[in-house]
């Protein structure tokens, strides 16, 4: 089990996390103005907000210490990218149980979420939030994230990240929408049905590749009109009701009599 | 009018089926009514609805015309630039134009038909489709007469049975080359093995790194090919023998693994690493949809699910066997390689897989 | 024929001709006698009805595939050879390693001024090509057009049907991609599960093992040379028998077996068709123009690792998917002296479409069978007027389309918050139970709709006006039908079931063939036990000596009947 424990995460990956604080901390101190959600200190006084917070709105279900309780996941050694995401996405707290914790508006503002964050990082260390230089999509390669994407995302996500559907209910989510920072995270910390893409399988860069990929795809479809990316079913929906409803309805307008 | 000539006289000898209908002696049928009065259209009344109709059409045909000068005009002025946006532009401007000069041509068309052609309708007659009598016997005459012409009726055995056996025996010259050639070397046993083979390392897809088991944390999902030269992977042998290789390797917490497909005294996963054959066992899409809560693979296909926590075993689905395991272990490195090839062949059922 | 060469060329009988027009055609009669066809067909007649025009869609967008087909042949390069992709766009696509088809698509996409257009155009023409074949087929059914003369070109069109699927198969593969290369491979899969020769023919359609590298210029050969070329002359046998048969007609005053009431080829006919092609041509394009369909750089080049969500094929062969999806796999896979037998892969793509394509060839000879009929059809049945064949017709359609929905499972289950596991169970057991729901339900509508126009016939409309007579009885005038109305009700067949001769012949021995008989019997007694006679002009007057009120009817008798117009109500009627 301690074997297990080490190889989980990375062994630098506090040490990461802490000089990534420093220097965001030190950013933020210089510019007078946070620009990110996880630009935050990981003070002690956000670490106590984090554990207020979490007391009143998590502890009910993942324990008062965040050990877990029965079906609910520990977030001891989750790390604070499991957190951002889970929370800034809405999906934590959760509303009802259901085959899979839903994407809603986020119960809390970027503060409260950093500060949850800061407060499950200090219980055990775990993936940090990613920079901002390492989710842009700009210095990505397309090409490459499509690779990776088709062999790793897309029998799930579908192949331009469309979303589809997974067992009993549960269904893998449209990434049309979902923020570069989102998207690494949810690769680093495998919410949920999906599997963790850890650094070693995909490499940061990598990882940027993968976001390059997808915002690509938020420019539409060179053919036209994309009708939900979903491919043939949908093409074929719309050859019956747009395509042949036209052809039929000129048909009937030709067999009618004139008057 | 003169085309409406009632051929109701006629048709009331339509032949009745055999023992249908309530027998009324006299009339059980009514009078077919004749083809109804021709109504005349507001354009053969009004020479001015006539004059504006074909204006219309007119202005259709012109609208056609500048659809394809249009067409032809974006050809030359937008060139798509590669970008999804240019090209999407330069497709949707072409094909614009396209379709007014097209669609003008076709409504014109239409409306010409409808309003200002004669829209009387005409009754012609119908004959059977049968040949008469007479034109029947002719014709059986004269097969009879082909017949005797050319003495194949009656003697000449040998001779029909030479000429049916060359007629028979031709189609063998194209056949057997063609069958011969058409499957490769017709090898069907090369789909009960693999590339894998003893000590052969696990790699990633697509980049083909090696992969250490340090490297593989639980709930991790792996799309593992396995280890050969870069070239080798750019090869077009490489696509054959990958169809058949690849494998999906994950880690579960060891306590929750309740099985694998180890036979007695062997040790086929290491310590909650399980890789199992990527190829489904029912058509042969690749099983690629890893739960990792749940530790079920989904078929994205036709929705065969395995339980990888336990051998692979079908769960849902049209599949009936389990994946294929690949047996594995690590090196002195670290890495983790292959024990042997698959203890089965991989991939769809077939009918000689057992032997 | 000759008649036409012999005052050509006495001269003397017919003088020479003075226009350019008059050169042109006397030249080219005198060598093709062209002269004949034109007067045997420029005033052919033709029904009209706007699902007679269903065919049309299928022969024209026909055409449209043909003509964008030859763009694509110019640009598409159909090998296998690997090679790395040097265009700029898409960005997705640069270095990456691909076949040279794939590539060539790309390339004619991004880099061909409208060759996307003309790639869209195309497979939105195969889209719609196989939509109106099936929908066409549903009009000559339900309307029974395929009785005889007929059955023959029935069979024709049901050929042309599975040449289409085979065209789009293999035209959709062509590009290379994962989506179409999944596609090859589940069709790789299913050809393996063929009991004994499954290996080997396997071996025979790829050259080898999967993939190989001959599948694709071999779906080439077949996509653009066979199979074309097979559809072209079974569209020409089609249409040859549809000329010889004269075209049905729907029935109407005045429409029988032996006449064939429509406008004349030149000019109406004509017109219209053309204008009907630029129509079918024009939407087709607009469609290539604004919808993307098949854009293959979103699925990437063929590699036999992927695979993405949402892998289905057209929409034609979902039916296939969605059976294969259905089967229960436990159970069915069996092993025979160390051989293996795939039901689970036999049943749902091999028996399940045998079924259904079973169907459709025997039917028209069964119920010629059935119905002791060896008569020409030229007049349509009213789909309500045979319930069997409709709700036959409607078991089969529910089925299809369940299975093309089954084949859509994932999709419905994402969009409509289902489970996958829970939808795949509910159309297991639909399967089985929707067509017979779906037969009983249609012949139930069927024979209710046969009985209302019976009353119709017998009682007329409603017309709302309610009259006080003298002994205070309150009724309401009830106006009779016009003869063109009545006509379409009255004037079809409600056959009974067959009669067979006794099983004892004459000597009291018993007869051969007796029980073949008696089973065409009973089948005949399923098609026919039910039914409902068409009123006789002997219940319509029996019906109208019960009421008092005969004169205000009779007196009101001409005003509907002017204004009712046969031909209009049976065209509405029709649509289904």
């Amino acid at each position: 089990m301690k074997a297990l424990a080490a190889r989980r995460h990375h062994r630098l990956a506090p040490v990461v996390l802490l000089l990534m604080a420093l220097l965001v901390t030190g950013g933020i101190y210089a510019a007078l103005a946070p620009t990110e959600a996880q630009a935050e200190t990981v003070s002690t006084e956000d670490i106590e907000t984090g554990k207020k917070l979490f007391q009143a709105n998590c502890a009910t279900c993942h324990g008062p210490n965040a050990e877990g309780t029965e079906g609910v996941p520990s977030l001891v050694g989750v790390g604070a990218a499991a957190v951002d995401f889970q929370v800034s996405t809405g999906r934590m707290p959760m509303q009802a149980n259901g085959p899979q914790a839903m994407a809603k508006p986020p119960q809390f503002g970027p503060e409260q979420t950093a500060a949850l964050a800061a407060y499950i990082s200090s219980l055990g260390p775990g993936p940090a939030i990613p920079t901002d230089e390492q989710v842009d999509a700009e210095l990505g390669d397309p090409a490459n994230g499509m690779a990776l994407f088709r062999t790793n995302c897309a029998m799930c996500h579908n192949a331009v990240g469309a979303g589809g559907a997974l067992s009993e209910g549960k269904f893998a989510p449209s990434l049309f929408d979902t923020s570069e920072r989102n998207i690494y995270q949810a690769m680093q910390t495998g919410p949920q049905s999906m599997p963790v893409f850890n650094d070693a399988n995909i490499t940061p860069d990598e990882k940027r590749d993968i976001i390059a990929f997808l915002v690509e795809q938020r420019e539409g479809s060179a053919g036209g009109a994309s009708l939900g990316s979903l491919g043939p079913v949908s093409e074929g929906v719309w050859a019956w009701v747009v395509g042949l409803g036209l052809l039929i309805g000129a048909a009937v307008w030709i067999g009618a009599k004139s008057s | 009018m003169s085309d409406m000539n009632h051929p109701h006289d006629a048709s009331t000898e339509v032949t009745q089926p055999s023992g249908a209908g309530t027998e009324v002696v006299q009339s059980d049928k009514f009078a077919d009514p004749g083809v109804p009065a021709h109504k005349r259209r507001l354009t053969d009344i009004d020479p001015r609805s006539a004059k504006r109709n074909e204006r219309i059409v007119t202005l259709l045909f012109v609208l056609s015309c500048l659809g394809a000068v249009g067409m032809i005009v974006a050809y030359v002025a937008v060139p798509p630039e590669g970008t999804t946006e240019s090209v999407r532009t330069s497709t949707l401007l072409l094909g614009v134009g396209m379709a007014v000069s097209l669609l003008g041509i076709g409504i014109a068309g239409i409306h010409w038909a409808k309003a200002l052609m004669g829209d009387a309708e005409m009754v012609q007659d119908r004959h059977p489709i049968r040949s008469s009598d007479e034109v029947r016997a002719d014709a059986v005459r004269d097969l009879n007469e082909g017949l005797e012409d050319s003495g194949v009726v009656g003697r000449r055995g040998v001779l029909k049975g030479a000429a049916l056996s060359a007629l028979a025996l031709f189609p063998l010259t194209i056949a057997v080359p063609l069958i011969g050639s058409v499957g490769g070397d017709w090898n069907v046993s090369k789909f009960k093995h693999t590339m894998w083979k003893k000590g052969t390392r696990l790699a990633i897809d697509p980049s083909g790194r090696p992969i250490k088991a340090s490297d593989v944390n639980i709930g991790s999902a792996f799309h593992v090919i396995p280890e050969t030269t870069e070239e080798y992977r750019e090869s077009h042998e490489w696509i054959t023998e990958k169809s058949k290789a690849v494998v999906l390797m994950v880690r579960v917490r060891p306590e929750d693994l309740k099985s694998d497909q180890s036979p007695e005294g062997e040790q086929w996963s290491y310590d909650g690493i399980v890789a199992y054959s990527k190829i489904c066992t029912h058509v042969g899409c690749p099983v690629a949809l890893y739960e990792q809560q749940t530790h079920h693979l989904l078929c994205p296909c036709h929705q065969s699910t395995f339980d990888v926590a336990d051998s692979a075993k079908v769960v849902f689905g049209p599949a009936k066997r389990p994946l294929p395991q690949l047996p594995i272990t690590v090196d002195d490195e670290g890495y983790l390689v292959a024990q042997d090839d698959f203890a089965e062949p991989i991939g769809p059922s077939f009918w000689e897989r057992l032997k | 024929m000759s008649t036409a060469h012999d005052t050509a060329t006495d001269g003397a009988a017919a003088p020479e001709p003075t226009t350019g027009m008059g050169k042109a055609a006397d030249y080219l009669d005198q060598r093709t006698s062209i002269g004949a066809a034109v007067k045997e067909f420029a005033r052919k007649v033709f029904p009209d009805h706007w699902s007679f025009m269903l065919g049309e869609i299928a022969l024209f967008s026909f055409v449209a595939l043909i003509i964008s087909g030859i763009f694509l042949t110019m640009f598409f390069e159909p090998s296998m050879e690997l090679t790395e992709y040097h265009g700029e766009h898409p960005a997705t696509a640069t270095g990456q390693l691909m076949s040279v088809a794939y590539a060539s698509t790309l390339e004619m996409s991004f880099e061909v001024r409208g060759g996307l257009l003309m790639r869209q155009l195309h497979h939105w023409s195969a889209l719609i090509f196989m939509a109106a074949i099936v929908v066409h087929m549903m009009r000559v059914f339900f309307t029974g057009a395929f009785r005889k003369p007929r059955e023959l070109n029935w069979l024709v069109g049901f050929t042309l049907l599975i040449l289409g699927l085979a065209a789009g198969f293999s035209g959709y593969s062509l590009p290379d991609d994962v989506l179409s290369g999944n596609g090859l491979r589940i069709t790789d899969g299913v050809v393996k599960s063929i009991p004994v020769i499954g290996s080997f023919m396997s071996y025979m359609i790829f050259g080898g093992e999967f993939p190989g590298e001959h599948i694709i210029p071999r779906l080439f050969t077949i996509h653009i040379l066979i199979v074309p070329a097979l559809i072209v002359a079974l569209i020409a046998l089609h249409l040859f028998l549809m000329v010889l048969h004269k075209h049905t007609q729907y029935p109407g005053g005045g429409r029988t077996d032996k006449n064939v009431v429509g406008y004349p080829a030149l000019p109406v006919y004509v017109a219209k068709m053309t204008g009907n092609f630029f129509i079918i041509f024009g939407v087709l394009t607009l469609m290539g123009a604004t919808m993307a369909i098949n854009n293959v750089w979103n699925y990437g080049p063929y590699d036999p690792s992927p695979v993405s969500a949402g892998a289905q094929p057209d929409w034609y062969m979902l039916f296939l998917e969605g059976s294969l999806r259905l089967m229960p796999g436990p159970g069915f896979e069996w092993e025979i002296f160390g051989y293996t037998l795939s039901m689970n892969v036999l049943i749902p793509a091999v028996i399940v479409p045998g079924i259904l394509f079973t169907f459709l060839i025997v039917y028209p000879f069964v119920e010629a069978r059935v119905t002791g009929d060896k008569r020409e059809h030229h007049v349509l049945d009213r789909p309500r007027n045979v319930p069997v064949r409709t709700a036959l017709g409607v078991a089969f359609l529910s089925d299809f389309i369940l299975l093309a929905a089954a084949g859509s499972n994932d999709l419905i289950a994402t969009h409509f918050g289902m489970s996958i596991n829970q939808i795949t169970w509910a159309y297991r057991i639909l399967f089985f139970v929707l067509p017979v729901v779906a037969f009983v339900v249609t012949k139930r509508i069927c024979l209710g709709l046969q009985r209302k126009d019976r009353e119709l016939v017998l009682h007329g409309h409603e017309s709302g006006r309610v009259v006080r007579y003298a002994n205070g009885e309150y009724i309401e005038v009830h106006t009779p039908l016009g003869d063109q109305e009545r006509w379409l009700r009255v004037n079809y067949d409600a056959p009974a079931p067959l009669e067979i001769e006794p099983k004892m012949d004459a000597r009291g021995v018993k007869r051969k063939g007796y029980g073949a008989d008696k089973r065409w019997q009973s089948l005949s007694r399923f098609f026919y036990e039910d039914r409902v006679e068409p009123v006789t002009p002997a219940e319509l007057a029996a019906a109208h000596s019960h009421g008092d009120h005969d004169a205000i009817e009779g007196g009101r008798h001409a005003a509907p009947a002017a204004v009712g117009s046969g031909r209009t109500d049976g065209t509405d009627s029709q649509e289904h």
